[in-house]
């Protein structure tokens, strides 16, 4: 895709004023976040949640690893806790993590939803509700079909969609189950979105 | 008005006449969660939205019933989190040993996992014929399963390692009985468990206890519904009595934030401030 489309977009979701990034990974999504989130730049109008499908361990050192790549703070995401703009939530493991009409974050226990607890599909789909057309939801490389479903109700909402191109991604089949399921805005390889990221933090928006 | 806004109009309304025919009040769960149990609960009993799930649960009690099971999410296993288990072994028993007897609440028991694994730890060290355990949930089909206490014996294999994980020492199957698959616990673990209905949005406290041990039901109540619970629990409690909760609840945004002391942080166990 070309940088001009991707400017295009970058200044419609400036007009509008974004209210909320999402960003979902599997297989290989750490290293993905390792080259995205340092990105980040010093426009902090809104915050941005990251789930990653990891194995349940304790402690969970997702915060800290990426912290380490962005300029941000990067927290596990509390029960109960107020979103703020300027900071990076991390999904815990193994709990479904849901936001509230009042911008907290809840938990909950339910089954795996696409063999995933917690589910990238939970979290868009609830972040959708609640953001509506101020949403950007970025679906990144992955070895399952965790999230299409939900980048389709982000699209529904009025909200922003980004995918990763899937030849560029370590694993394709996630990204390619968005790509059947929905025309996302952008279809955009890793550091392209890193671009993305940094025009709309850059500071001046 | 988008559709999103008519759905959270639909899902205030389902609440609202849930508490008004049946009395149950899931008006102070948190809504991200319920939103998508009850969307995905109309989907499985082909209703098109919201208002004719209502429709449905207003006019047909039986409907209800299996709508329950939507609403509640019976997700436990026994030893769930080996490290709580032990955490209250090593710093929770040494002191219950002291009272002549004892009284415990798991608050939301559902199936009964949690229970059976309780009165497993206190036989082990000697303190289940001198406890009875308070076992209180809202889903009576939960209710049913924990007060029969059997159980597939793959949950119970299963468990084996958080068993062992948990400071057990001796062997899962001593506990139960078995046949035909299936493994039922001893009469003298189930005599000292009373069984029965209780809502933390509506009752009140039913007695004096000297551990609460109430994991993985707060992450569904907002600030208010956490409150109340959280207060039944310090009503409930002897003075220094203790307070177990789940992995990720937190009494930090609550208003019993200093009515408690923390005993292990990472297990979450507390202790009721004497005053």
């Amino acid at each position: 895709m070309t940088a001009a489309a991707v400017d295009t977009v970058v200044a419609r979701m400036r007009r509008r004023g974004l209210a909320c990034v999402v960003i979902g990974a599997s297989a290989g999504g750490v290293e993905a976040l390792v080259k995205l989130l340092p990105s980040l730049g010093d426009g902090r109008a809104f915050p941005v949640l990251v789930i990653v499908h990891l194995p349940p361990e304790e402690p969970n050192l997702l915060p800290d690893i990426l912290g380490y790549h962005c300029r941000w703070p990067v927290r596990e995401a509390c029960q109960g806790e107020t979103v703020a703009a300027g900071t990076v939530y991390i999904a815990p493991p193994g709990y479904h993590l849901y936001l509230e009409r009042d911008h907290s974050f809840s938990f909950g226990l339910e089954a795996p939803v696409h063999f995933s607890r917690p589910s990238i599909s939970v979290l868009i789909d609830s972040a959708a509700w609640v953001y509506r057309a101020e949403l950007l939801a970025v679906l990144l490389t992955g070895a399952n079909e965790d999230g299409a479903d939900a980048m389709k109700a982000v699209q529904e909402s009025g909200g922003f969609t980004v995918v990763q191109e899937p030849a560029s991604a370590d694993s394709p089949q996630m990204p390619q189950a968005a790509l059947k399921l929905l025309e996302p805005d952008l279809v955009l390889e890793l550091d392209e979105i890193a671009r993305l990221l940094a025009l709309l933090t850059s500071g001046d928006a | 008005m988008s559709s999103s806004d008519i759905v959270d109009i639909e899902l205030e309304l389902v609440l609202e006449a849930i508490y008004r025919r049946y009395h149950y009040d899931f008006r102070r769960y948190s809504r991200g969660s319920l939103r998508r149990r009850l969307q995905q609960a109309a989907e499985r009993y082909e209703l098109r939205s919201l208002s004719a799930l209502q429709e449905r649960l207003l006019h047909d009690p039986s409907f209800f019933g299996a709508l329950l099971q939507y609403m509640t999410v019976p997700t436990t296993e026994f030893f769930r989190d080996p490290s709580y288990f032990l955490a209250l072994r090593k710093q929770v028993i040494p002191i219950l040993r002291t009272y002549p007897s004892l009284k415990v609440w798991v608050a939301g028991c559902s199936t009964g996992e949690e229970v059976y694994s309780l009165a497993m730890l206190f036989h082990e060290e000697n303190l289940l014929s001198k406890t009875i355990f308070y076992a209180t949930d809202i889903n009576p089909e939960s209710l049913e399963k924990a007060r029969r206490g059997i159980y597939p014996l793959e949950s119970i294999r299963r468990a084996r390692d958080n068993y062992r994980l948990a400071g057990g020492r001796g062997s899962l199957t001593d506990y139960v009985t078995v046949a035909y698959n299936a493994s039922s616990f001893k009469p003298e673990l189930l005599r000292q468990a009373v069984f029965s209905d209780h809502s933390l949005a509506t009752d009140q406290v039913f007695a004096e206890v000297h551990f609460v041990s109430c994991r993985n039901v707060l992450i569904y109540f907002d600030h208010e519904l956490q409150n109340r619970a959280l207060g039944l629990f310090h009503d409930s409690l002897v003075r220094q009595g203790f307070l177990g909760l789940g992995p990720k609840e937190t009494l930090q945004f609550s208003s019993f934030k200093s009515a408690f002391e923390t005993v292990n942080a990472p297990e979450r166990i507390f202790r009721k401030v004497s005053v």
